[in-house]
């Protein structure tokens, strides 16, 4: 009979070397980067085209995120419907998203149709034509859905809590309001296509069992295009914080639930800490295991769910507690978020805990790595961030050494409530 | 093809191995033949927030999540109106750790009156949030209630009302438990860097003592055949009117379920469909709209949902859809628009199976329909699906004795 109450033996998952797979690069005939994994077990591709065209970049609110949405929305030659019919035919998906610095447009299909595909990627860098009636209608949907989000305690503070802690004319901290999309102009949005696409600063990630005549392809389809003749530095924005550090919103007078983040202006990768509160941040609030859920939802209950994680913004950082709670416990919770900070000021910390927050890193990140998406993923991340693996090995390797009072001194520096945003909405 | 081995302990639990070396990690996915269905109308909710009690301990086993993730795992679990499936992932070296974990759950949970205590708060928080707290977080649990008089589908798997989850007693647990989770009644599916001989002395090692219980055979009302047109209209504080439109479809295994999917996707799955081109882009009736339906065990719901653009007449707008519906009850749709969307599902197909977990998953519910090897077979009956199929299912499920329409009006 086996015995239940013995744990079988483990190997330590921080005995594990994380290995992270380099990329092949190659440079395409005008600059144009590309970066390639070519790894996998099915026969599918991901390729993302990655422009410096996110916010960062526009001189008025919702020009970069509505030009990045509206880039398939028909070409000189082709139809929305034409476009989204014949990405549809070949079992592809063609996204494009848009973030603070940069905007994507990613390609997934299978293996074999890549070559289809490539020719309509390259006719939306160059030949998109924003027609009056796409944008007539894109105008309206977005307003609409924005009138439905804006019912959400949720989406609600997430704006707000942005806002409160970059200011509302930061890339950081702005958000879209109806008149926006109202002010909307076809001529505007067509000038930043040309500047910020056509004539913009690209690189490509690929990955997935690429067909061997890939990097012909690339330079086929995109090394003849005018990119990356200037590498759009864009200007600086200044972070102007919301004075008030509190504040609370009735977004609906019969809602059951509040919003709550928790938020502090915060260190981007390149900051010597960066490493090291990663750790401190899984066990404080990173995962399912961590002291916030453990406290406050699996023994209080006051919350489906409640998790701490760092906004990394390229330019600058946020840390950030976020959850729903009951109405008439939103106060209760954000007591004990506080109390949680103090323990890891004040307590010590185990060293079964750290070991846990430990395994449970490593074995994980051996997890996400899985898979040649997952790696490209840690590459364009690495790389978007002029970062590079010594980055990676000196994270994981941070995460294996970090001691208690280390952990201590880290929240003693950082994990002051009064540095805190404090927002509600119910 | 996806590639497994099968064998059945003595005490009924299958066991299901897929071996894929490629990657450091270990998959172990177990699927309870249980679900929303199977509960007491009067004590809905009740197999989900049994889902959340199995991380409150076990006989043996004081913690569920914190051994898991000292080997360097993870899990989540889900609950659906059909089943119950938990996958964890680990680090292939410390595959034993999930099938002591496991195994301990099988045999007998804790019972601690403090978990159920704290998760039924925490199911009340997850209610509030996903369907009380949000616009439009109603419509299912008033469109099952229209479209369903006897089958069990009628209820939402969190529950009819939150009283029943608030009311949910310790002896309700164990009985539940007693009932539904033993061998019998569940498939273990271990996948990724593991070998089938290694598999089996486990599975022997920690299931094998496990007492067998008692198969559950499930006897629920099937849904009488619905007679006549039904509807419904609701005022709400929502910024926009909505229309929900569902009709009786088939079951997940039979023989027209591949066609009436591929219908749903040509009807309103994407930006190529012919609701959104028509509906959104063309006309502007709707904000948006999607054609759907859950793939559920039993006789399920082909749906679709639009949202209207301010100011249309919902009448106008749904005379807009049933126009469109016309079109496929009446004419036989061309080749390239049938090609299109098996292709799709080719596609999505080849995406779900890159994670080792999401192959372990599609195993055991593949091995619950009745043969794990199904899935191995699934896109050549989407293949052999011909256009004429997809009119013949459009004339005989599109039909208005057998819709349930709701109208979700905004009352700003």
């Amino acid at each position: 009979m086996v015995n239940r109450t013995i744990a079988p033996p483990i190997k330590d998952a921080v005995e594990y070397d994380i290995m992270l797979k380099r990329p092949e690069t190659f440079s395409l005939t005008n600059g144009v980067k590309v970066y390639r994994v070519q790894a996998g077990t099915e026969e599918v591709v991901q390729i993302e085209w990655v422009f410096r065209a996110g916010n960062w970049f526009e001189k008025k609110r919702t020009i970069a995120s509505s030009t990045n949405f509206l880039i398939k929305n028909g070409t000189s030659s082709r139809s929305a419907y034409e476009i989204n019919e014949f990405v549809d035919f070949y079992g592809a998906y063609l996204n494009r998203t848009c973030f603070n610095e940069t905007a994507v447009i990613t390609l997934h299909c299978l293996s074999k149709q890549l070559e289809q595909l490539l020719p309509l990627v390259r006719e939306l860098i160059t030949d998109a034509i924003f027609s009056e009636q796409e944008l007539t209608i894109y105008r309206q949907n977005m307003k609409q859905k924005l009138a439905v989000n804006l019912k959400k305690c949720d989406f609600v503070a997430g704006r707000k809590i942005d806002a409160m802690l970059f200011g509302e004319h930061h890339p950081y901290g702005v958000f879209s309001r109806t008149e926006d999309y109202d002010a909307l102009d076809r001529e505007e949005l067509r000038k930043f296509y040309s500047e910020y696409y056509t004539h913009g600063y690209c690189t490509i990630f690929s990955a997935g069992i690429l067909p061997s005549n890939s990097s012909a392809l690339m330079e086929r389809y995109f090394g003849d295009l005018p990119l990356n003749t200037d590498a759009k530095e864009g200007v600086q924005h200044a972070i102007v914080p919301q004075s008030d550090k509190q504040l609370e919103l009735i977004n609906d007078p019969d809602g059951v639930q509040g919003a709550i983040r928790i938020a502090r202006p915060f260190i981007t990768r390149h900051h010597p800490d960066f490493p090291k509160v990663q750790v401190l941040n899984a066990l404080f609030g990173g995962f399912f295991g961590s002291r916030l859920m453990t406290n406050i939802r699996e023994d209080k209950g006051y919350t489906y769910g409640i998790y701490s994680y760092f906004q990394n913004h390229i330019h600058a950082g946020a840390w950030m507690i976020s959850t729903e709670a009951g109405r008439d416990v939103c106060r209760a919770t954000i007591d004990e978020v506080y109390k949680e900070m103090r323990e890891l000021r004040e307590g010590d910390i185990d060293a079964d805990e750290l070991m846990l927050v430990k395994n449970y890193l490593i074995g994980t990140l051996l997890g996400d790595l899985d898979g040649p998406f997952q790696i490209i993923g840690r590459w364009k991340n690495l790389i978007l961030n002029g970062l590079d693996d010594q980055f990676f090995y000196h994270s994981v390797a941070t995460i294996k050494s970090i001691g208690a009072e280390e952990l201590k001194e880290l929240a003693n520096k950082y994990l002051h409530p009064e540095e805190f945003y404090e927002l509600v909405v119910v | 093809m996806i590639g497994f081995e099968r064998f059945e302990l003595s005490n009924g639990l299958k066991v299901l191995v897929h071996e894929d070396t490629s990657t450091p990690m270990a998959v172990v996915n177990v699927l309870y033949d249980v679900g929303a269905r199977d509960e007491d109308p009067s004590r809905t909710g009740f197999a989900h927030l049994f889902e959340h009690l199995m991380f409150g301990g076990s006989v043996n086993v004081p913690d569920y999540d914190e051994p898991l993730q000292l080997a360097g795992g993870e899990n989540n679990a889900y609950t659906t109106n059909d089943l119950t499936n938990y996958y964890c992932q680990l680090p292939a070296d410390n595959l034993e750790t999930a099938f002591w974990l496991e195994s301990d759950r099988m045999l007998s949970l804790a019972f601690s009156k403090k978990s159920l205590d704290v998760q039924r708060k925490v199911v009340c928080e997850e209610f509030k949030e996903h369907y009380i707290n949000k616009p439009y977080g109603d419509v299912w649990h008033l469109m099952r209630e229209l479209a369903y008089k006897q089958h069990p589908y009628r209820w939402m798997t969190i529950g009819k009302e939150l009283s029943h989850i608030e009311n949910a007693q310790l002896d309700d647990v164990k009985n539940f438990f007693f009932k539904h989770y033993t061998p019998v009644n569940a498939i273990l599916v271990v996948a990724g860097n593991v070998k089938v001989d290694q598999v089996r002395a486990l599975s022997e090692k920690w299931f094998g003592g496990i007492p067998s219980g008692t198969r559950y055979e499930r006897k629920l009302h099937s849904e009488q055949p619905q007679q006549e047109e039904r509807r419904m209209t609701v005022h709400r504080n929502v910024p926009m009117d909505a229309i929900y439109k569902t009709w009786h479809m088939c079951a997940r295994r039979a023989d027209d379920y591949h066609a009436t999917d591929l219908l749903t996707d040509i009807l309103g799955g994407g930006a190529s469909s012919r609701l959104y081109q028509s509906l959104v882009k063309e006309q502007q009736l709707f904000s948006n709209i999607s054609c759907y339906h859950f793939g559920s065990l039993d006789a399920g719901l082909l749906t679709i949902e639009g949202q209207l653009v301010k100011g249309v007449e919902i009448q106008k707008a749904e005379a807009a859809i049933e126009a469109e519906l016309d079109k496929v009850r009446e004419n036989i749709l061309d080749d390239r628009e049938l090609q299109k969307v098996k292709n799709k599902t080719e596609s999505i197909m080849a995406f779900e199976d890159m994670s080792v977990m999401n192959r372990a998953g599609s195993l055991a519910f593949y091995e619950l329909l009745g043969d794990g090897n199904w899935m191995n077979h699934e896109f050549a009956k989407y293949q052999n699906v011909q256009s004429s199929d997809l009119q013949r299912i459009a004339q005989t499920v599109l039909q208005p004795t057998n819709s349930n329409t709701l109208w979700y009006l905004s009352n700003n």
